[in-house]
């Protein structure tokens, strides 16, 4: 009999699945060589960019100390989008190919991309306290992402619900697929409404930054992609673990049913 | 496939004339929120008057949800939802009628919402033609875009609460651009209040389009 | 210099929240991976003709 290393174990003495296999003939975890050579650079990036962000490099003529925060804050952003756009190109791409792959990635990078709108969220507060004096202004890039935040997680949400995971898999799908669309419409709507009669008055970050600052911000931008991709690929592989737990709960409950009918 | 929308269509609109509850529920909800915005506002202190084209339009985007949730609870207190589906009506032309039948809806709201605005608020309107235009364009784009996700929050109870998460964020735009076209309208300046007719026409066009091409594998339950 | 505060506070919660986010990421593969059998537990080395979708792209 094999330890009970399971995470919550039912007291049944049906053999369950993967008992018995010793768990060190496949993989145990959601790593692999590739994914730990890529995770090693990125922790690697990190700490060059933290070094480099926060003491190699020195403070802007124009900014001040609060530059330092513009090799995270845009950083995240861009991540953010990263995922929006993935989950939408997911979406399409599993309702044009019917794969599942596609919606493992779909489901994988929406979730990212909700973290990471709620770091550039921050970000964004934590600079525009000391810049504008107050954490929150309805400029169009705070508010954009905001309401991108919201779009997130609500298909999310959506993903969340109980039921059959094809057709959940398809509504969310159709969700996802709008989630570019309506994030462009938002901007527009919201950029029109802001600058029609306002001129830019808010200094915005990013404007005229050079040299080994600019530097550290693009490599803040190749840090954070690998990040990104190291993440998705693991939080793929964490969501067709997932399906298959529920696959597997089906076959057992119809397995079940049919014994139960079954006479002795 | 127009034949078959007005099919839905007149059925959707003759259970709501047969059960009253658009007249009976939605438009005093509507009334009341006008009041409650008052209460909050205080209408001596002039807020009232300035916010009037955004509180409307929060009353809208509100009814609008209750008569899009109902649109579909119809069905599925009834399992009707199944027989749509086997019935051989296309998805699209089922869109279609569904939407149409909530845009009806939404309009009677409007008149009464524009009605309660005038008494409650004092507000007297100028550009008329702006007004109506915008009123038409917002209330297309409500009723598809909250047709096409309404259909997700149709049947379960945990899917009931989803419908505001999930509409409200992608009606935004046809609140921020309804907004400015009243205010435009209240104000004189037309001019640029048609740019955000504009706007809301092309959030009408392209939800009406999704609506019909993407509503078929949303009708499958769960 | 109050401004450090911000900073610190940004760089904590952006590499301090992706720290977090990967590591529950993580652990929950962990725990997910010992309730598959060995070889469903990647879409890569999963049989097409397992029950369910296991379709290539």
């Amino acid at each position: 009999m094999t330890t009970e290393l399971h995470a919550d174990s039912i007291p049944d003495d049906r053999p369950r699945p993967g008992e018995g296999t010793p768990i060190d003939s496949g993989p145990h975890s959601t790593g692999s060589p590739a994914t730990r050579a890529l995770g090693i650079a990125v922790l690697a990036g990190f700490a060059m960019l933290a070094y480099l962000g926060l003491a190699g490099t020195p403070e802007d003529q124009v900014q001040g100390e609060l530059v330092r925060l513009l090799y995270v804050h845009p950083q995240s952003a861009t991540v953010a989008y990263l995922g929006c756009f993935f989950a939408t190109t997911g979406s399409v791409m599993y309702l044009w190919k019917r794969s599942v792959w596609w919606d493992l990635v779909a489901h994988a990078t929406a979730e990212i991309g909700a973290v990471f709108t709620a770091f550039a969220l921050i970000t964004g507060m934590l600079w525009g306290r000391p810049s504008w004096g107050t954490y929150w202004v309805w400029d169009a890039r705070l508010t954009s992402t905001a309401m991108l935040m919201l779009l997130l997680l609500g298909y999310l949400a959506l993903r969340k619900l109980p039921g059959d995971p094809d057709v959940r898999a398809r509504q969310s799908a159709i969700v996802g697929l709008l989630l570019v669309p309506n994030v462009i419409l938002v901007r527009q709507s919201v950029t029109w409404w802001r600058t029609l009669h306002q001129a830019p008055t808010l200094s915005l970050p990013g404007a005229q930054i050079e040299g080994l600052l600019l530097f550290t911000m693009m490599f803040g931008f190749a840090v954070f992609s690998g990040l990104f991709l190291w993440l998705t690929i693991h939080r793929f592989r964490v969501a067709w673990l997932a399906r298959q737990v529920d696959e597997l709960a089906v076959d057992e409950a119809i397995t079940a049913r049919i014994a139960e009918g079954t006479p002795r | 496939m127009f034949r078959d929308a007005t099919l839905v269509a007149s059925k959707d609109l003759r259970i709501e004339w047969r059960s009253r509850v658009g007249i009976n529920q939605i438009a005093p909800f509507a009334v009341l929120i006008l009041v409650l915005f008052a209460f909050a506002l205080d209408p001596d202190k002039g807020l009232l008057t300035k916010a009037t084209p955004g509180l409307y339009w929060v009353a809208v985007l509100l009814c609008g949800l209750l008569a899009v949730q109902r649109s579909f609870a119809v069905e599925a207190s009834d399992g009707a939802t199944d027989a749509l589906r086997l019935s051989g009506i296309e998805p699209s032309a089922l869109f279609l009628g569904k939407a149409a039948a909530v845009l009806l809806q939404i309009l009677v709201l409007d008149v009464v919402l524009l009605v309660g605005v005038t008494i409650l608020y004092g507000t007297t309107f100028t550009g008329w033609v702006l007004v109506v235009g915008t009123v038409v364009s917002a209330s297309v784009g409500i009723a598809a875009a909250g047709t096409l996700y309404g259909v997700l929050a149709a049947g379960l109870r945990v899917r009931e609460t989803l419908l505001p998460l999930l509409l409200l964020p992608v009606l935004a735009p046809v609140l921020i651009g309804s907004t400015r076209a009243f205010e435009a309208a209240l104000a004189g300046t037309t001019s640029e209040g048609w740019l955000w007719f504009g706007l809301l026409s092309v959030f009408a066009l392209i939800y009406v389009a999704a609506g019909a091409a993407l509503f078929g594998p949303l009708l499958e339950e769960a | 210099m109050s401004n450090t505060f911000y900073i610190v506070a940004g760089w904590i919660v952006v590499l301090g929240g992706s720290a977090a986010y990967a590591t529950i990421v993580v652990l929950r593969g962990r725990a997910l991976s010992l309730r598959v059998p060995v070889e469903r537990r990647r879409w890569s080395s999963s049989s097409p003709n397992l029950p369910g979708p296991t379709d290539r792209p």
